[in-house]
């Protein structure tokens, strides 16, 4: 609550307790929880930005918001993929269960800044769960945007994450959606093949183009090799960066990449600046 | 906080020395500043100034440390320590919260401590500096660091007696003690005795060398103790070489030189340890065996550690060449960028106290291609 | 034939050729059109004609004991399909069905490697282009082969 120096300044090492209040099985090894403040409410979460997440006495991580402010409310909404002992602790969390929330932290998508152009959304994996919020943030301002195009990979069908809110998206005629898997799954009659291959058939209009991309390094890599083999520049690709994160407000030096610290400087960096830096090896 | 003191410098004698110990402590200050332990002079509270490492200096090299006893009664000449003036700033441990059963969050009762360092010299106080902008200028500053900071009482030292490993001139900071001092001292000691040039940085300053017998420093003293301070800065013990290192470590990412380096680096992490900026912490949960109470500590950490930067299964800086192109890079490079300034202060510390002896300022020159030349160790 | 000629000039998969060489392709090309689920190739059958796709989505599949037809690889707009005609055995090494209705421009290999034979330049010229397309799908197979969305082993 207040810091004990009197000032009033939260202290932003201290975290607020928040309830699970809703927990939605995604796949096999993903929710996504619904947070509800217990006493202080936090800021709401940008697009974008993330929050420290803290298991009761195991630890915290960093995740992504996974969805949008609403207006009037303080809820949180977060999707946790089970990876190691916070996250499968954060995972396991049933509806009423406390949990700590610090932040939120870092840069935004910054949606706004591509008013009036043609937004290309490419997810891989649980890259999906940060992008979330760009997908909801324009189709809820849908005028303020020209295209809207979505490319979300998986591994399997099983492992899309969102699979309904996917399904009814991809019937909306005004968003083009494509979905494709990396591996041969039977009962699947879409697309087979690494996103980056959807991603190539696009055809977009280098000039009023703004791309947004998450997922594993690289596939971002990959995904902005070929949108700037079509002529978007790098200013125009947006990648959510991640690295290893213990204070997510600039003082532990954990999540460095190169000059950038990934919890101040990002998640979401310009490719201009994330791409030379991507391409060295264990920087 | 850093205008000098309009009456000017004074001269104190070595019991005047004393008597400001005293001062301090009737003060409510408690008093950091160097003593002998353990074969070597190390930072810890004084009671009074007879606990000052009297006629110890020491002999630094790449990988070497020792006290030797010197001829004379000096108390500050004396570098390159293993202990820095971080330790109390930003404590190698320190409890952020805790929690119980009822699931709220208690931040850690942090004392507030009320700190007077002594003997400060130039490279130290700089990285004191640097510390301030790190933990206490960005969007989120640490609080318990800002509050030490604000209450803490500066006794610098412009030095006169560099060691083998210091090349604070070439970085910019010292002999002379640079602003952020309360005090600041010029030790003299000859056949005719043993006396402190003695300036006030502040007000508070002012207010403690009031208390100390002193007299207006002659026109001699006061030049006498400007030349052996400048004097210090032609007998450094080596030197960074003057190229535009941020630039030449942007190119070299690639560069052979990070696998010659990490032919010798054990990754032992020993620099990061006595590096006065160095500053990553690790966050740490444990609770107790109930399981209702739960406490959350920070703890000094360093990115020589294998799982410093560990994500997704596997740390992404594995061999040690990227680790040590790391704390490099980072340190003489990237540091500019992040927080507006090298990170590097010149004081010596991680090139005596590496095992093997990796010279910072002979890797930068092997860096940029120059001959680094013979050790430059001095007599 | 002008809507031959005019599907391959837009199509940047022959960005690199001269008119003179789309030409000579469009001569050896003719336009088709599949519903869903036709069967284009079969596995095994000698391996005559390359397509190019231009809307709809083609699945390359192959016969798996006890997993049926296994589909390893979709192709749309843009892709190329067909590559083993110009390698030993010349054969069908997967087979593809339409998924969609599927609109291709079908190309005469047997013309095509004739007219390679006379003219090594505009054979370079073809092969090139076919070499890239088939660049990009082995990048993004073996960014496949990767696994990147697989969780993670070892924990901290």
């Amino acid at each position: 609550m207040a810091s004990p120096d009197g000032t009033g300044a939260r202290e932003p090492m201290l975290p607020v307790p928040y309830r699970v209040t809703s927990r939605q099985a995604e796949t096999h090894d993903s929710v996504t929880l619904r947070l509800d403040p217990v006493g202080e409410r936090l800021p709401p979460a940008q697009p974008g930005q993330f929050s420290m997440l803290a298991a009761p006495r195991i630890g915290e991580v960093a995740i992504s918001a996974s969805g949008v402010p609403q207006p009037g409310e303080a809820s949180l909404e977060h999707t946790i993929r089970a990876v190691g002992a916070v996250s499968r602790a954060l995972h396991g969390a049933r509806p009423g269960t406390i949990l700590g929330v610090r932040g939120p932290f870092g840069t935004t998508w910054d949606l706004l800044s591509a008013a009036g152009r043609d937004l290309v959304i490419v997810a891989g994996g649980v890259g999906l769960a940060p992008l979330r919020p760009v997908v909801l943030g324009a189709l809820a301002e849908r005028d303020t945007y020209r295209r809207v195009c979505l490319v979300a990979g998986a591994r399997t069908p099983a492992e899309f994450l969102f699979r309904r809110e996917l399904d009814a998206w991809a019937c909306r005629p005004d968003l083009e959606v494509d979905l494709t898997i990396d591996q041969p799954s039977a009962g699947w009659d879409g697309q087979v093949g690494f996103v980056t291959e959807p991603l190539a058939r696009l055809r977009l209009d280098p000039r009023r183009t703004t791309a947004f991309l998450c997922g594993p390094e690289p596939m971002m890599r990959f995904c902005a090799q070929g949108l700037l083999r079509k002529g978007i520049a790098a200013g125009d690709i947006r990648l959510s960066l991640e690295r290893n994160m213990q204070c997510g407000i600039g003082l532990c030096g954990h999540c460095q990449l190169g000059p950038i610290l990934v919890c101040r400087d990002g998640p979401v960096v310009g490719y201009a600046l994330a791409g030379p830096l991507l391409s060295i090896g264990e920087l | 906080m850093t205008a000098p003191h309009p009456a000017g410098p004074v001269v104190i004698t070595r019991d005047g020395l004393d008597r400001l110990v005293e001062a301090l402590i009737t003060d409510g200050y408690q008093v950091i500043g160097p003593t002998v332990r353990d074969s070597a002079i190390v930072l810890s509270e004084l009671d009074s100034a007879v606990a000052l490492p009297a006629g110890w200096g020491v002999e630094t090299g790449p990988g070497l440390y020792r006290l030797r006893r010197r001829d004379d009664a000096a108390v500050f000449a004396h570098s390159a320590g293993p202990g820095t003036w971080k330790q109390f700033l930003h404590p190698p441990r320190r409890q952020l919260w805790s929690t119980d059963a009822d699931g709220g969050y208690q931040p850690a009762q942090t004392p507030a401590p009320r700190y007077a360092f002594l003997g400060v010299r130039g490279c130290d106080l700089a990285a004191i500096r640097i510390l301030g902008r790190v933990l206490g200028e960005g969007a989120h500053p640490d609080g318990a660091f800002a509050r030490t900071r604000q209450a803490l009482f500066v006794v610098a030292v412009n030095c006169t007696e560099p060691g083998g490993v210091c090349f604070c001139a070439s970085m910019g900071t010292g002999p002379a003690a640079g602003p952020g001092y309360d005090l600041a001292l010029t030790e003299q000691i000859d056949e005719s005795g043993h006396w402190f040039v003695a300036e006030a940085g502040t007000a508070e300053g002012e207010r403690i060398l009031a208390k100390v017998p002193q007299r207006s420093a002659s026109v001699a003293e006061k030049e006498g103790a400007k030349a052996d301070v400048s004097g210090a800065a032609q007998r450094m013990g080596r030197a960074m070489p003057s190229v535009d290192l941020p630039a030449l470590i942007r190119e070299s990412v690639a560069s052979p030189h990070w696998e010659d380096v990490a032919s010798r680096c054990l990754t032992c992490g020993n620099c990061t340890m006595v590096c006065p900026t160095c500053f990553c912490t690790t966050t740490e949960d444990v609770s107790d065996l109930t399981g209702d109470h739960a406490e959350r500590w920070q703890h000094w950490a360093s990115c020589f550690e294998l799982d410093f930067s560990f994500m997704h299964g596997g740390s992404v800086r594995q061999s040690g060449a990227s680790r040590y192109r790391q704390w490099f890079s980072h340190k003489l490079g990237t540091w500019h960028e992040q927080f507006g300034s090298s990170g590097c202060v010149g004081c010596g510390r991680c090139i005596a106290w590496c095992p093997v002896g990796i010279d910072i300022t002979e890797e930068a020159a092997r860096l940029a291609g120059l001959d680094p030349g013979p050790d430059q160790d001095r007599a | 034939m002008n809507g031959v000629h005019e599907a391959l000039a837009g199509d940047p998969l022959f960005a690199g050729l001269s008119g003179t060489e789309l030409g000579l392709i469009a001569a050896a090309a003719r336009p088709v059109r599949l519903g869903a689920r036709e069967r284009l190739l079969r596995e095994g059958d000698p391996a005559r004609g390359c397509w190019l796709i231009h809307s709809g989505c083609v699945a390359l599949d192959l016969a798996v004991p006890g997993r049926g037809q296994v589909v390893v690889q979709t192709l749309g707009r843009g892709d190329v399909l067909g590559w083993s005609w110009l390698v030993p055995p010349y054969r069908w090494q997967f087979g593809a069905v339409t998924v969609q209705p599927t609109t291709m421009t079908e190309l005469d290999t047997a013309q095509l490697r004739a007219l390679a034979e006379q003219d090594p330049r505009f054979g370079y010229t073809l092969t090139l282009a076919l070499f890239g397309a088939l660049a990009h799908r082995l990048q993004a197979t073996r960014a496949r082969l990767l696994d990147l969305y697989r969780v993670p082993d070892g924990q901290p």
